[in-house]
Formats: structure tokens, C-alpha cells, sequence
């Protein structure tokens, strides 16, 4: 359960302020499949890092399951972030000198967990993803929709509850860009709770609740279909 | 995380830059090595001058002509020149109770002439008792006789390689040298014994005291040495050379007597010092690799900030990543070091197979404290850029990658 009360995030420009996120208040339920749009520049993506806790606040508090975030301290952000959340960006983000298999045991292996384990959860993950022939590859030999679904494997082989995508298609074709939806999709319908910030209002029409922001507010907020 | 994690995950990066993390290494294992070498070098030089003043033997005093102030006062002034020491001198140090043996020297160069060869050779003018106390021993023949040493008789005792160079392998007991305008017979030959004290023996011709006065046209001596019967009786025996002296020499302390122990032990003070000196020069080399490993973490950092705001993206604490890229320095600095002991090691083997005269040392406190540096800065100054990783903001940090 995600409850943002009264969340707000200025950013301090020497003199001027720019509210990125003013007062906003939103609930999301476990579970739930949500897509964040609107313009370039209101605050989607200053929401989605306060929400996967790599962003504090200015003001107001954010519970994750009853728990309010912005009492905790590094360590137990940095234990949420690890085992709470996983987080899809538009660039992809892996770590270009390690293979498949190597990108998505990284979270493992900051939670030091046993490489059996480890060893055990890649294999799976990589077959799930289709990409089991590509384990030894490395990101610069892997195509677009390869590395977006590796970045996704990452996200969720410390099986979180949460999955934030940032523009998860972005960077993707059409063909691509669906795979990837439908990846994510899917890890929704098995439960995981799914918020995708995104421009596309295709990307945006599948999911049964969308959330639009205008200059730092929310200001729609509709649940079922387009 | 755990440990092996770690050094893999750091060990993968630092192979990812290759170019960097080898000159850092390389800068490493330079600063170890010329700690070892130096410190060897500086040590074995204290060894070797060690040996040299050993093989003199432990009960050995020097007596020299002229006051010669410890501290180092102004030289004499003109007119002041010290009364020389002189056969009798030495003969009455053979009568106090504490001395063993008495050798009085006269050394000066001459040319030597056998046959058609000639050559320019340290003439040392001595008397039986030499050989004891400079622990020679004779290959042939016999050392100069004893008895009275006031008789110039016309014999010679060569130094090995003086022999080799006159005689070859041709025999040389009973020839005859041409020495200036005297002619000696030969009666022994010096067995190689090598250096002692920068005096290569093996070059040197030795005749009875009288005859090498005769030659020099010289009533003083070059020195007296003095062997005490014990070592215990050193400084007694020291303190009665001088009292005989002051007799002699109506009532003026105008020698010098110099100890092995006190020479050893200024000598001991003066190396000491010496390497230590230099092994801080060395490690300035050290201090420069740890600032080179600094600015190349920074540097690292820097172009990997997407990869760190990543890592704390999916969970990494500060603190992993401070210790992330600390492990990455550690390992460098450690690898580093050990390339350089190797080549330090390798360094002196070769020079002891080169210069088995002159072995470098190897100093187990200079291998201890060139890898306990390295280390402490390999670390030390990666704190900087490990801190500064640790605090970067992730969400910033993962928009510089785009
Ligand atoms: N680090 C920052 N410093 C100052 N201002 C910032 C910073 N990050 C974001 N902003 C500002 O906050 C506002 C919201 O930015 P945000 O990135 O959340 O927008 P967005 O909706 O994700 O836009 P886009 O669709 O282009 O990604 C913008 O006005 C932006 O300029
Ligand atoms: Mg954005």
C-alpha cells in the first residue's frame, strides 16, 4: 500500500523555487496497475523517485505499507529500495562491462544472498524473460527490447512488491515497446503492484487506472477504461 | 554484501579500466620496490663496512699521529704539526700488561721491478706481529721473521694478486724484486683474503718496519696497531697507550686512538640514519602513488556515476558503496605492492649474483613497512573519492548517464 499525503518537492534554484510536486495526495493499492502522463516537465518523474525512495520529499509524508518513509534513515531507505521496490528506467541502466546473468544478480548481491541462490534465481528469471541463450551476453550485444527486459529482470528478482517503470518504452520501437508492456503486464496479473510513468497515451490507455499531473499537481485521477 | 562479492565486484571493475588501473598499479609496485631496493641498498652498504671493521678483530685499537678532536675542531694551525710517532713508541706499548700484540706501519708506494715487469705498488713496512693482527695467513713461504725490529733486513711478503702479476704462475719464493734502488728477496706469499678497510692486501708488498723507514727515508710511522688481550681490556688498554704516550711525548696528548667498537658504533649511528633517510625518500614515491590512486578513483568515479546511482537504485546502502570502491584501491594497492616486492626481490637477487662482494641486504622492516604504505595509502587517499561516491544523489547521478 502507497499513501503519499499532502507530498510536496521543491527544488532550490539559487533564488528561484520550482515546485516539482505540490500537495499531492494519492493512494495506491496492492496490486493495482497505474499510469502516470502528462506533460513534459510536471513532476511524473519527481513522483516516481519520492515513490521508489530515491528522493525525499520537501514536505508531507509517504507510508509505505503504514510506515512512514521519511522518518527512516539511509540503511533502511537503501533495505526498502533492495527488497521493497524495483525500479525500470527509460535508458536501461545496466552495468555495460557485466553479462545478462551478472546485471540481474546485482540486487543479490547487495542483499548477500548465497550464490547457489543467486545461481538458481538468474536461471529462472533469464528462461521467464526468453532470454536464456543470451545469460553470457554483455548490454552492448544485446538489442533494445533485450536489455529493457533484463532491466526488468533485475527489477524483480528480489521479488518486490512494487514495480516503477520511468518511461520503460522510450527508447523502444513499437514492436519492442509492446513485449515490454506485456512483460510487465503479466508480473502485474501475478500481483505485483505496477506504476508506469509514460508520454504514450497507447502505452498509457492499458492501464485500468490513470493518474494525470499538470505542473506539479495531480489533476486527473480515473479508474476503468479510457 | 559478502567479502568475495565484493573483491569480484571490485576486481570487475577495476579490469574494466585497464589502462588506469595499471599505471596505478604500476606507480604502486614502483614505490615498494625502490623502498626494498634502497633499504637493501643502504643496509648491505652498513653491513658490508660492518664486515670490514669485524675482520679487523674485536680487540683492536689504532693508534694515529695527531690530536684528532671527535668533535670535529679547526684542523692544526701551521707550525703546529704533531710530533711524529716512532718505533719506540710502538716498542714500549709491547711492554704494558693488557696488550697482546703491537704492529707498528709505515705504508707508502713504490715502484716494483722483476724481471721485465713494473709496477707501482703500497709498500707496508711492518713487523711479525702483522700478520696476527691483521688475521692474514701466508699461501707460501713464510711472513717477516721476528727479532729486532730495528734491522732493515732486504725481504718482501707479497700480496696474492701482486704475486699473480709479477710472477704468473712462476714460482716466487727466493727471487729477488728490485725495490726503488734496493733489491729484496722474496719470502712469502700472502694468502687472498680480500679487502679490509679499502686496503686491498693483495696488491701490497710487506718488508720488515726498518726497511720500508729506509726506503721512505722516515723516522715516524703511519700507525700503530694495537690488539689488547681481551676485549673487555679495550678501554683500560686504551687509557694506558695514552698515559705512555704523554710520557714519551713530554707530557702532550698528540695521538689518536681509535676503536673498532667506536668506530663501529659511529659508523652504526651514521647508516642508521643514512637509511632511514632514504627509505623516506623512497616512500615520498609511495605518497605519490597514493595520490596518483587518488585521482584515479576520482577520475573512476566520475565516469561511473550512472553505474553508482544505479547500485543505489536497487538497494545499494552508503556504505556498500564506500566500501565498493575502497575494496577497488585496496585491491590495487595490494596487487600493486606485491608486484613490486617480486620486483624488489628479483632487483637483488640480480645484484648479489652481479656483486657477490657487495650483497644487498633484505630487510624484513623494509618489506613490512613498504607494503603496510602502500596500503595505508592506497586506502588512505581513496577515502576522498570513496566518501564522495557513497554521497552521491542517485537520482542526479542516474541522469548523468543519459
Ligand atoms: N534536479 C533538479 N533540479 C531542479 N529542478 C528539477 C530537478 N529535477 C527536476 N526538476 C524540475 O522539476 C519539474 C518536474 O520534473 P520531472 O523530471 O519530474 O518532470 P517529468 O514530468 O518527468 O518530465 P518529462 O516528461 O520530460 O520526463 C521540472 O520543472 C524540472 O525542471
Ligand atoms: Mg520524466
Amino acid at each position: 500500500m502507497i499513501e503519499l499525503l499532502g507530498l510536496e518537492r521543491v527544488y532550490r534554484m539559487g533564488d528561484e523555487a520550482v515546485h516539482a510536486l505540490r500537495q499531492v495526495e494519492l493512494r495506491i493499492a496492492d496490486g493495482e496497475y497505474v499510469a502516470i502522463m502528462g506533460p513534459s516537465g510536471s513532476g511524473k518523474s519527481t513522483l516516481l523517485h519520492v515513490v521508489g525512495l530515491l528522493d525525499r520529499p520537501t514536505a508531507g509524508r509517504y507510508l509505505l505499507d503504514g510506515v512512514d518513509t521519511t522518518t527512516l534513515s539511509e540503511p533502511q531507505r537503501a533495505r526498502l529500495r533492495r527488497e521493497r521496490i524495483g525500479f525500470v528506467f527509460q535508458a536501461f541502466h545496466l552495468i555495460p562491462r557485466m553479462t545478462a546473468a551478472e546485471n540481474i544478480e546485482v540486487p543479490m548481491i547487495l542483499a548477500g544472498i548465497a550464490p547457489r541462490e543467486r545461481r538458481r534465481r538468474v536461471a529462472e528469471i533469464l528462461e521467464r524473460l526468453g532470454l536464456a541463450d543470451r545469460a553470457g551476453h554483455r548490454p552492448d550485444q544485446l538489442s533494445g527490447g533485450q536489455r529493457q527486459r533484463v532491466a526488468i529482470g533485475r527489477a524483480v528478482v528480489m521479488h518486490p512488491g512494487i514495480l516503477l517503470a520511468d518511461e520503460p518504452t522510450g527508447n523502444l520501437d513499437h514492436q519492442a515497446g509492446g513485449q515490454v508492456m506485456a512483460l510487465l503486464e503479466a508480473l502485474n496479473t501475478e500481483g505485483i503492484t505496477l506504476v508506469v510513468v509514460t508520454h504514450d497515451p497507447a502505452v498509457g490507455g492499458r492501464a485500468r487506472r490513470r493518474v494525470e499531473m499538470f505542473d506539479g499537481r495531480i489533476v486527473v485521477d480515473h479508474t476503468g477504461p479510457a | 554484501m559478502r567479502g568475495p562479492d565484493l573483491l569480484r565486484l571490485a576486481g570487475g571493475s577495476l579490469r574494466g579500466q585497464p589502462t588506469r588501473s595499471g599505471l596505478t598499479l604500476l606507480a604502486m609496485a614502483i614505490g615498494v620496490a625502490s623502498v626494498i631496493v634502497l633499504a637493501g641498498l643502504t643496509e648491505g652498504a652498513r653491513d658490508y663496512v660492518r664486515g670490514q671493521f669485524q675482520s679487523l678483530g674485536a680487540n683492536l685499537l689504532i693508534v694515529l699521529p695527531g690530536r684528532n678532536e671527535t668533535r670535529g675542531g679547526p684542523p692544526p694551525l701551521l707550525g703546529a704539526t704533531p710530533r711524529p710517532l716512532r718505533l719506540e713508541d710502538a716498542l714500549a706499548l709491547e711492554r704494558l700488561r693488557t696488550v697482546r700484540r703491537v704492529a707498528p706501519v709505515v705504508v707508502g708506494n713504490v715502484l716494483v721491478r722483476h724481471g721485465g715487469l713494473e709496477r707501482e705498488v703500497t709498500v707496508i713496512g711492518s713487523t711479525a706481529a702483522f700478520l696476527e693482527v691483521r688475521r692474514l695467513r701466508t699461501a707460501q713461504g713464510r711472513f717477516l721473521p721476528g727479532g729486532d725490529p730495528h734491522r732493515a733486513r732486504p725481504v718482501a711478503v707479497l700480496g696474492a694478486r701482486l704475486k699473480r702479476e709479477l710472477f704468473g704462475g712462476r714460482e716466487a719464493l727466493g727471487a729477488w724484486l728490485r725495490v726503488q734502488d734496493r733489491r729484496f728477496r722474496v719470502i712469502g706469499v700472502l694468502a687472498d683474503t680480500g679487502q679490509a678497510l679499502g686496503l686491498d692486501l693483495g696488491d701490497m708488498l710487506v718488508v720488515p718496519v726498518a726497511s720500508a723507514q729506509q726506503l721512505f727515508d722516515t723516522e715516524g710511522l703511519f700507525r700503530i696497531l694495537v690488539e689488547a688481550r681481551e676485549a673487555a681490556q679495550v678501554a683500560p688498554t686504551r687509557e694506558a697507550i695514552g698515559q705512555v704516550i704523554r710520557e714519551r711525548h713530554d707530557g702532550k696528548d698528540d695521538v689518536t686512538i681509535v676503536t673498532q667498537g667506536a668506530m663501529l658504533s659511529t659508523f652504526d649511528r651514521v647508516f642508521r640514519a643514512l637509511s632511514l633517510a632514504i627509505a623516506g625518500v623512497a616512500a615520498i614515491s609511495l605518497l605519490v602513488a597514493g595520490i596518483l590512486t587518488m585521482n584515479v578513483m576520482l577520475v573512476s568515479v566520475s565516469q561511473r556515476t550512472a553505474e553508482i546511482g544505479l547500485l543505489k537504485a536497487v538497494g545499494a546502502a552508503d556504505r556498500q558503496v564506500l566500501s565498493l570502491i575502497l575494496a577497488e584501491s585496496a585491491a590495487l594497492s595490494l596487487l600493486g605492492a606485491l608486484a613490486g616486492l617480486l620486483a624488489g626481490l628479483a632487483a637483488i637477487a640480480l645484484e648479489r649474483r652481479l656483486f657477490p662482494g657487495f650483497p644487498l641486504a633484505l630487510e624484513g622492516w623494509a618489506i613490512a613497512f613498504a607494503t603496510g604504505a602502500a596500503l595505508a595509502t592506497g586506502i588512505g587517499f581513496s577515502l576522498l573519492p570513496a566518501r564522495r561516491a557513497a554521497r552521491l544523489d542517485p537520482v542526479i547521478a542516474l541522469g548523468a548517464g543519459r
